[in-house]
Formats: structure tokens, sequence, C-alpha cells
């Protein structure tokens, strides 16, 4: 029996296949959520297509035309290597989505498994993963990062592993919470009573349920990322040269920041938008999902 | 005397009409009950009746609420604060949540006396304590220096009765006092409910779904349902021989007398949501004498001195 | 009570500082090569290095060089800087007082902003206000702080000459710095304090106070702002963290010193010794302050010093 078949589909099951169709569309209905929503869409593609798009070479030198202002054909201007700003923007969109998005999925994947063990087996392990996930809840996520960078060394890697781990204590503490709740539910008591297996009971019906609000979290995770990306990158500790980040750019550019500023303005311009528009559809999300007091709890 | 005297009061929220048609009036020295199922009004006519309709964003829309000759649907909310908690009290439903609880008892019962009988701090503490004392709660010097939390439901219902009562008030309005209670207490605080009345001359209006209750404590009944007031009358007349089918269908359903075996009584169908009142009487759908007429005009509710009925077609039961 | 509380926090604080130590010790036996080269210069004579391998253990076992560690420590030697050639203990003491300066002033400037903003924004009737209050928060909440500080500088130092661009002289090289932090401050506390009241607001209890006769501004100060406080004090308590780490982010982009500076440039420099003296300070800063905050919390909540919450 499919469960396409079976009428009586379980709670899980079904919120599992709203969560995947018609609730997210519903993001969608506000003003707010469409422009939020297709600039996101439209920065992934842009990150997709960066090489067919942009217009130039990002490592192109052209000293000859360093620190040129917004023109033809040089649409930002240049930095101080005549590099072409636009294209380094576009191509810095692939850098800091992939570096954040990679990151995030990293920790949402162990922050979920850790949380919903600790949620649902409870007792010592639970206490003692909390705790260590509480140590790092108080600290900043610059701070963290640091850390890891301090032991990894700069670059796109340990940037990786930076961002995965300053946000990881979010997702633990987020999924233990709807665990907790959801194992207090009486169709959990049910399962069990009928001879489930912990592994049968936590994948097919406590994670489903616990899903929505961790995933919107993700996204707003992804969202600092990127400003965690570009900081690291604006301290010089993130993507090294020539890779293209749009922390590294603003840094560098600080120097010429008289000189040139739209070398400084653009980038910055783009990380925070995207992050208002990552935060405004995440809002939008909650909303649509109707998750706000499954939030309020971690 | 006449304390308070409802008339024809209609209440919105935005473009939804949840009460409308409700007339009822309250003596000094007399309980009046107010009956129905959850969502029929009762508590919104209590809310009416204080004037804190517009704090969930509702507003009167018809009728008049003449409180000692004033009409307060009329009042400057200045005036309006003055009565709140000074010559009308209001006792909620859920102890639990009904107190601060980041501030102690003592506090918040003297308020009301500082507020509304202009006594110094010290001067209210005495009298809350002398309050708590009538109302039988222990050691009451030691209970104005604890926090809410560690109270029983009980002993917190017996506090906010208190805070009503600080300020010497003409009028009660007790909206379920007793539903989030044990069932021993319940009996405890109604009969502190009856006691005060019978000692102060106080009205009180005492809205309840326990038919029991009314029974036991009321002198009259007030009837609603879906938004609407459906039978007003003294308690004997409405239990004994009620004219609406309604209050007729309420009435048969109490379990008295029954044998093992036999069926309980119930009425087919269920309340209708606020979104959705039928047109005409909005008991309609489900009662046993309706006509044609009942789904197109709703019934008038007129108050005599046998009582009130808003049936097309009142009569004993069947 | 309070007292009990108070000490019961700080008990539990010495298993976190532990972990936390132990986590910055490892630094330097995590990166590649022989720890001795990530603590002293390159090119050093091989007595120099004998005689710091002896001073930090590097010949005896883990365990025993993390309590050497430990140790010299609490009498106040933090080992010696790589690149400058002095104790780090005084590179530390030299900086503390500005990022103190910084995160004070930026944590009052929050505060107390946020608190009105979010007030006015929870009680207000008006569209207009509510609507930029929340395009401020949700500004202040997403901008990168460096991009911020770069562009209140571009602003204000370059075009405008009120304030100058970096350094740490006088009040004036203070105002762009705290305004940097405090732009993310503000959002956070206002938001939280608008939350917090607009949830204070539909509790029951507040039908009570109406019907007691109570002001909506009795209520108000009364009895909604303790309620509303204790999130907004929960959430500054847990994000003191945050604002100490916007603090690192605006001294290295104004150059001013302090322990945020001091650490991004050891860390770039490799200079170990002093990336961890930094790093243990900055945690311990935290930590500090989230247990200040704890202690506040149970302050203004009777409930959370009984442990019921």
């Amino acid at each position: 029996m499919t469960m396409s078949d079976n009428p009586r589909r379980s709670l899980a099951a079904r919120s599992f296949h709203a969560f995947g169709r018609m609730n997210v569309s519903r993001a969608f209905r506000s003003v707010v959520g469409k422009i939020a929503g297709g600039f996101i869409i439209l920065l992934v593609l842009i990150a997709v297509f960066a090489p067919w798009i942009a217009p130039f070479d990002f490592a192109a030198q052209n000293l000859a035309n360093n620190n040129a202002p917004p023109a033809w054909p040089h649409l930002l201007g240049t930095d101080e290597f005549g590099r072409d700003v636009l294209s380094r923007v576009i191509y810095g969109a692939r850098t800091s989505l992939s570096v954040s998005a990679t990151a995030i999925a990293l920790s949402v994947s162990v922050g979920m498994t850790l949380g919903a063990a600790a949620g649902y087996f409870g007792g010592m392990f639970e206490r003692a993963v909390m705790t260590v996930v509480d140590l790092t809840w108080s600290f900043p996520d610059i701070l963290i990062a640091l850390i890891f960078v301090a032991i990894l060394g700069p670059g796109l890697t340990s940037t990786m592993f930076a961002i995965a781990i300053a946000y990881l204590a979010q997702f633990t503490r987020l999924t233990r919470a709807q665990i907790v709740r959801l194992k207090r539910e009486t169709f959990i008591e049910a399962t069990i009573n009928l001879g489930a297996k912990p592994s049968h009971i936590l994948l097919r019906h406590l994670m489903p349920n616990a899903i929505a609000p961790v995933i919107v979290v993700g996204m707003l995770a992804i969202g600092d990322g990127i400003v965690l990306e570009a900081t690291l990158g604006f301290f010089g500790l993130g993507a090294q040269p020539p890779t293209p980040s749009w922390g590294a750019m603003m840094s560098s550019g600080t120097a010429q920041l008289f000189l040139s500023p739209w070398v400084i303005i653009f980038p910055g311009i783009v990380v925070a938008v995207t992050v208002i528009a990552v935060n405004l559809f995440g809002d939008e999300l909650i909303r649509a999902l109707d998750i706000r007091d499954r939030l309020r709890e971690a | 005397m006449t304390m308070l005297n409802v008339r024809d009061l209609g209440v919105a929220f935005g473009g939804v009409q949840p009460l409308s048609g409700v007339s009822f009036a309250v003596e000094r020295g007399e309980t009046l009950g107010i009956v129905g199922e959850s969502g029929s009004g009762k508590s919104l006519t209590a809310m009416s009746v204080m004037g804190l309709l517009p704090l969930s964003g509702g507003r009167i829309t018809s009728g008049s609420v003449e409180f000692d000759g004033q009409d307060l649907t009329k009042l400057s909310e200045k005036a309006y604060r003055n009565l709140r908690g000074g010559r009308i009290g209001l006792i909620t439903q859920n102890p639990m949540t009904s107190l601060d609880p980041l501030q102690k008892i003592g506090p918040q019962v003297d308020a009301v006396a500082v507020l509304h009988l202009a006594m110094t701090p010290a001067q209210a503490r005495v009298r809350t304590i002398d309050i708590l004392g009538t109302l039988r709660i222990p050691d009451p010097a030691l209970i104005c220096d604890r926090y809410p939390h560690q109270m029983s439901g009980g002993m917190k219902q017996r506090i906010v009765i208190a805070m009503a009562l600080a300020a010497d008030p003409d009028l009660l309005i007790a909206d379920e006092p007793t539903t989030a209670l044990d069932v021993t207490v319940q009996a405890q605080i109604i009969r502190l409910l009856d006691d005060l009345v019978k000692e102060r001359e106080l009205a009180l209006i005492l809205i309840t779904h326990d038919m029991s209750v009314v029974a036991q404590t009321c002198d009259k009944v007030l009837v609603m349902y879906a938004g609407r007031a459906v039978e007003h009358g003294s308690v004997g007349a409405i239990f004994d021989a009620p004219q609406h089918p309604y209050t007729q269908a309420l009435i048969g359903c109490i379990p008295r007398g029954l044998s093992a075996g036999e069926q309980l009584t119930c009425i087919s169908g269920t309340v209708p949501s606020v979104m959705n009142y039928p047109k005409g009487c909005p008991f309609h759908p489900r009662c046993t004498r309706a006509h044609d007429i009942c789904a197109v005009t709703p019934p008038e509710f007129a108050i005599s001195a046998a009582g009130a009925v808003a049936c097309h077609f009142p009569g004993d039961a069947p | 009570m309070l007292l009990r509380y108070t000490f019961h926090r700080l008990l539990m604080l010495i298993p976190v500082s532990i972990s936390i130590s132990i986590v910055i010790f490892m630094i330097v036996h995590l990166l590649p090569g022989d720890p001795i080269d990530n603590l002293i210069r390159i090119g050093s004579s091989p007595e120099d290095r004998a005689r710091l391998v002896t001073k930090y253990g590097l010949d005896r076992s883990l365990i025993s060089q993390y309590f050497l560690w430990i140790t010299s420590m609490l009498r106040g030697d933090f080992g010696d800087a790589i690149v400058l050639r002095r104790p780090v203990a005084d590179l530390i003491a030299q900086n503390l007082p500005y990022s103190l300066t910084l995160g004070g002033l930026a944590f009052l400037f929050s505060s107390i902003f946020g608190m009105i903003l979010g007030t006015i924004s929870a009680m207000t009737r008006n569209r207009l206000v509510e609507g930029f209050v929340r395009g401020f928060i949700l500004l202040g909440s997403t901008v990168p702080g460096f991009w911020l500080a770069l562009l209140l500088i571009l602003f204000f130092s370059v075009q405008l000459g009120w304030f100058p661009v970096s350094g740490a002289r006088g009040w004036e090289s203070l105002v762009l710095p705290v305004a940097t932090i405090g732009f993310g401050g503000i959002a956070l506390v206002a938001r939280v304090t608008r939350v917090a009241l607009l949830d204070a607001q539909r509790e029951d209890f507040v039908t009570l106070l109406h019907a007691k006769g109570l002001s909506r501004g009795t209520i108000l100060c009364r009895h909604l702002f303790p309620h509303a406080l204790l999130p907004v004090v929960t959430i500054l308590a847990l994000r003191i963290g945050w604002i100490l780490g916007g603090a690192v982010t605006v001294e290295f982009v104004f150059g001013r010193p302090g322990l945020g500076s001091l650490l991004i440039r050891a860390l770039g420099q490799r200079d170990y010794p002093v990336v961890q003296g930094s790093l243990l300070m900055l945690a311990l800063a935290v930590m500090l302050g989230t247990l200040i905050g704890d202690v506040a919390q149970a302050a203004m909540d009777p409930r959370i010093r009984e442990g019921k919450s």
C-alpha cells in the first residue's frame, strides 16, 4: 500500500508532502515574497551561469586602466589591478553562495542528527550534547570562525568549516526542541506502543515534522554565512587571491577608499541586498508554513 | 433597584457580528446566571459591560448598557476606568494566568484600593489583609509577600475575587470562575460568591456553562445561543417550564434518574461558528419546531415581568 | 535565592571555561608542523629554541603542557609575542581598556536606544512609524558590520570630515565605531523589545489589569515593561558575545587598538601566543557577560530564582 493509496496517511507523511508542495509556494504570494524570492532565484542563476554572464575574466588585470570609475564597458568600474568589478562581483556570487550553502548544508545535517538523537534519547547523552551546544551558542559567530581559522589557517575550506561550526548550535537546538515537543504527542506514544523501532520513529514520524523550521532557519543561516564569509574575506582570512570573494574585494579596496570607493560600495550593496532578500523571504516562508511558534522555543 | 440594564446589545469585530439582540437586567442582591455553550457570546457580553472590547479589536454597534442609570456606551474612557475595578468588578476565567507572575500578591490587590479608594499603600494593605481573611485565605499577611506561582488554583481565584471586591463594587461579573478548578474547589468558590452577594447586597452576573451551578445559586437566568439571547426568566420558570426549544433541549440533556442502558439525550447538529450564523433564528437548523419563518426573520426578544423568549413558536415542551 | 543561583551559575562556568581553554590550547598543537615553530620567530638560535621548549614544556606530555600553560597564565605569564617580542600579557593589558570602552559604550547605546525604539514601535498606532522602525530593524540585522563601517567612514570622515578616519584619540574617534556596532545592536534590542511587548500585551493577566481600572501608562510601565525586559535581558545576555564580535570587526576597520584588532592581526601574522592569549580573553569576556545576563534575569524573574521558570 503506497502512501498515496492510503487515505489515512500519517500526520508525518502528510506534512512532509505538504511542505514539499503547496505551502512553499504560498510564500511567493505576497509582493515582498515575490520580490525577495525572485531576487534570490536570480542570484542563484547568476552564480550558476557566471562564466556566460560575466563580461570579463575576473582575474584579467589591466594596470593601465586601474581604479577606473563606473563607465562603459566596465559598468561597475575597475579595482586597483584594473580588473572588472562587475565580473568579480558576479563570480564572487559563486564563491559566496557555494561556500555558505555547502557550509550550512553540512551544519544542518550534523546539527539535525545530533539534535534529533539528543532529543529522542534524552538522559546523559542529551545533557552532554546540549552543554557543548550551549557553550557555543553564546559565542558570536565571528569568534568561533576565528578560532577555526586559527587552527586551519586562512582559505576557503577553513571558511566553510568555520561557518558550519558557527551555526551548528542553532540547528542542534532547534531540532532537539522539535523532537522533544513531538515526542510528547500522543501519536508518537501510540507508534511506540505498536512496537516501532527508534530508527523508524525518528525517520518516518519525527524528522519530517521537525524539518520545516530547520529548513527555514537554514536558509536564514545561509544569509548570515554570506556575511560571515565576507567578513572573514575582509580580514584577509578567507578566500585567497585570485579567487573573487565579495569580502576580499572590499578588503583590498579599503586602501583605495578615497580614490575608488566603488570597489567597496558595490560588493557591499550586493551582500546587503542578498542578506535582506534572504531575511525577507525567510519571513514570508515562516508565515506561509505557519511555524512562528515552533521557532520561539529554540 | 436595577443595577444593570442591558438593552439590545450588538457587538462587532471587523466585519463579523458575534453578538446581537442581547437584553437582560440585574438587581441589587440578585444573581443572574448567563448560560450557553462555548462560543455563544457569554464572555463577550461580560467584556462589553466592562468596556474592554477595544482590547481585542471589538466595538459596540447597537444597544445600551445602563449601569445605575448611566449609559456606559456613551462614557469617556477616563470615566469608564473609574468604574472598572471600582463599582464594577470582574472575575476572570483562568486563575492560573490571571495574575501578574512578576509581582507579589499584596501589591496586586493593594493597587485597587489605592486607585479607587484613594488610600495610601499602607492603608490599602490593611484592607487587603482584611478582605483576604473574609475570603477564608489562611495567613493573609504572609500571602501578600508571596508570588502567584506559589499558590494553588483555588487560592489564586480567591485572590482574583479579592481584587474584584477591594473597592466595594456594586456589580460583580464572574466569567466562568470555576471552570478551571477542581470540582471540590468549585463548590467552595460558588458558595463564597453566594455568601458575598447576600452579605454585601451585590448584583452578581455569573457566567457559566454548568446548569447545576445555575440551579443552585442564581435567581434569574439568561440563556444565550450563537451570540443571541434566547430566553430570560427566573430560575424556577426556566427549569420547570422552559419556553425556548434550545432551553428545553439543554434542560433535557441533564442526565436525571437514568437507568443503565438508556441513551443520553443530546441536541443534534453543532453550534454554528461566528462566521456562519444562520439567517433568521440561529437555532432553526437544529430545532424540532422550526417553520419557514424561522429561517428568515430573527425572533424578537422582549423582556416582560414574566420573562422573555426569542422564538416564533415558544411554548412548553411537547 | 539570588545568591545561591549566582553561585550555582559560577560553578557551571568552570567546566565551560576549562573546555574552552582546552580548545584554545590545542590550536598550537593542531597546526601542522612542530609546535615550537609556531611559538618562536623563524631563524631563532638553537639556544632560544631550547629555552622556549623548556619554558612551554614542549618536551613533556600534552596534559602537563596544558597545566603548565594554565598555571603560567594564572601567574600572569601568557607567553611572548613572536612579532612584537613582548610579553603577551603586556599586549593584552594595553589593548584591553580600549576594547572595554568600545564594548561598554556600544552595549549601553544599543540597549537604551534599542529599547526606546522597540517600545515606540510596539505601542504606536501610527503605521508609518511602525514601518520605519521595522525597516530599520531589518537593515540593522542584515547589513554587514564592516561594510557599514566603511560607508560611515566614507561619508562622515572623508566627505564631511566630521570624525577621524581611524585611531583612538579622544571621544570623536569613538562616535563612528560605536555607531557601527550600535546600528546592529539597536536593531537587535528593538526587535526583541517590540516582540516582547506585543507578546506581553496578549497575556491573560493584562485583561484583569484593565478590568481593575489601571491606565494604559501604568499598565505599560509597571506591568508590561518588567515582562518585556525579561526576554530583552535574555537576548542581551546571549548576544553580549555578538556585540563583542561586532567590536572585533569594528576595531579592525577603524584601526583602533583593542583585543579584536590584536587578534586579527596576530592571525594574519601567525603569531600564535598572541592569538591564544587574546582568544582566551575574548572568550572569558563572553562568558562573564553571559553570567551577568543570567544573574540579571534571575533577579528580575522570581520563577527562575527558584528553578521553576
